[in-house]
């Protein structure tokens, strides 16, 4: 019940978050100035697609920016969280209160 | 001394990436701490390190959606989180900086939206410091004349008691917000983000600066519950912010994976510290990092109406803002670290008897 009540909590959140994205796409639209990534020098494959992939589609490179942000920050979190428990100090209780 | 140093795939500057580490855990420290996104800290740090300014606030803001998410996950542990009151704001927040956008491109249209801008930022940040320090000074005269009359202050009480005040409007439809321990109409939540965002509109900013004191003030939220909540509204509007920079080509994700290593440790060192201090202390402490930007921000406008004396100026507002982000991130470590070893002792002393 409480990870249906999590799920329903994203999923409102991401549908909250879309109408702020509408007006932004369309004020991008209108960009003037295209900026290139210049991949003539970037030795590195995985740098180098990733440049590569921004040249191509800003869209995509958006996409995947959008997907790459909430799973890396929640899986940092969680790995700095395990080490963080490992501490000994209570992570779950904290006292309420002003002063 | 190459191998510190990495290229930036978009953006094509070397940069110094242990800077990146730093400048994250920094911002996740203090982000984490106060609820804030911490974009007037991290935008003049990656313009220091080489960023193009375009590039500095797009990489700000990818990493801002992600370091707040990690502190939206600790501080939920806690239960510092009010998901619902959350999604309340988010309404008038998403209306709010909407009409605040439309208002800097009429703005824009009579040529006053620099000025206009400038000074309303001036004056918002020394309001909320004004704000702040007034609680601070009035809770400590309850506390006097409570001890004049032998009785004890409430523990959750403010020196200012606006939110109370407006909690009794009761306009239909009302809400429970549980876990904030707030009860009012539904409106309240909406009209305070429906301001605050506002304001975030207009000034371009996050609005973590503006809505957490504005949830402790008007709303009512206890000061712990204000931070964890308004950083999950900071995580979901820097990913709005994180995709609108990014379509438009101002991103390097690079930059801000690599400082997201950075803010993952420094968020859970500013979210545990909160443990530690009480609802004042962080109070008192966010009015400072309040009057730190404000100072940035004036020596800024000073640099822009004195052109001669540009430089220095904005080198020492950029002295400024390190100076206060390191102050503060050193003190904030500190309270975990005392916190922390103060409780892990009481632990083995409860243990050993």
């Amino acid at each position: 019940m409480k990870k249906m009540r999590r799920l329903w909590t994203i999923i409102c959140c991401c549908a909250l978050s879309l109408p702020l994205l509408a007006p932004s796409l369309a004020f991008a639209a209108k960009a003037e100035i295209t900026i290139v990534a210049d991949t003539r020098f970037i030795d590195n494959s995985i740098l180098h697609w990733w440049a590569q992939m921004y040249n191509n589609s800003h869209l995509a490179f958006a996409l995947m920016t959008m997907a790459i942000i909430p799973i890396l920050g929640g899986f940092l979190g969680f790995v700095a969280d395990f080490f963080m428990k490992m501490t000994g100090i209570d992570l779950e209780h904290r006292e309420l209160a002003e002063k | 001394m190459e191998w510190l140093y990495m290229t930036m795939p978009i953006a094509g500057v070397n940069i110094f990436w242990p800077g990146l580490i730093i400048l994250g855990l920094g911002v996740g420290i203090i982000g984490g701490f106060f609820g804030l996104g911490g974009a007037w800290m991290v935008t003049p740090g990656l313009n220091i390190l080489g960023f193009p300014m375009a590039f500095a606030i797009g990489t700000d803001v990818a990493q801002m959606a992600g370091k707040s998410l990690i502190s939206t996950l600790r501080h939920g542990r806690f239960g510092n989180v009010d998901y619902l009151l959350g999604i309340t704001m988010l309404i008038g927040t998403i209306i709010g900086v909407e009409i605040g956008a439309q208002m800097v491109m009429w703005l824009e249209r009579i040529g006053q939206v620099d000025k206009v801008v400038r000074w309303l930022y001036v004056v918002l940040l020394a309001v909320i410091a004004w704000i702040v320090f007034t609680d601070v000074v009035k809770r400590r005269q309850k506390e006097r004349k409570a001890k004049e009359k032998n009785v004890e202050v409430d523990k959750l009480a403010s020196g200012l008691d606006w939110g109370t005040r407006l909690q009794a409007i009761h306009v239909p439809p009302m809400i429970h917000f549980k876990q904030a321990g707030v009860y009012c109409s539904m409106w309240l939540p909406i009209c305070v983000s429906l301001f605050t965002g506002w304001l975030a509109g207009i000034l371009g900013i996050g609005g973590g600066l503006i809505r957490m004191p504005a949830l402790v003030y008007l709303v009512g939220c206890p000061t712990h519950l204000a931070v964890g909540t308004d950083l999950f509204e900071v995580a979901i509007s820097g990913l709005y912010g994180a995709a609108s920079y990014t379509y438009k080509g101002r991103t390097e994700l690079i930059a801000a994976i690599i400082m997201l290593c950075g803010a993952a440790i420094g968020a859970q060192i500013g979210v545990v510290a909160t443990k530690y201090v009480k609802g004042y202390g962080i109070r008192v402490v966010f009015g400072l990092a309040v009057i730190g930007c404000l100072i940035s921000v004036l020596l800024k406008l000073l640099s822009a109406e004195f052109p001669s004396a540009g430089a220095l100026l904005n080198t020492l507002a950029t002295i400024d803002v390190l100076g206060f982000v390191s102050a503060i991130s050193i003190y904030i470590t500190m309270c975990m670290v005392k916190g922390a070893q103060a409780e892990i002792a009481a632990k083995k002393l409860a243990a050993g008897k």
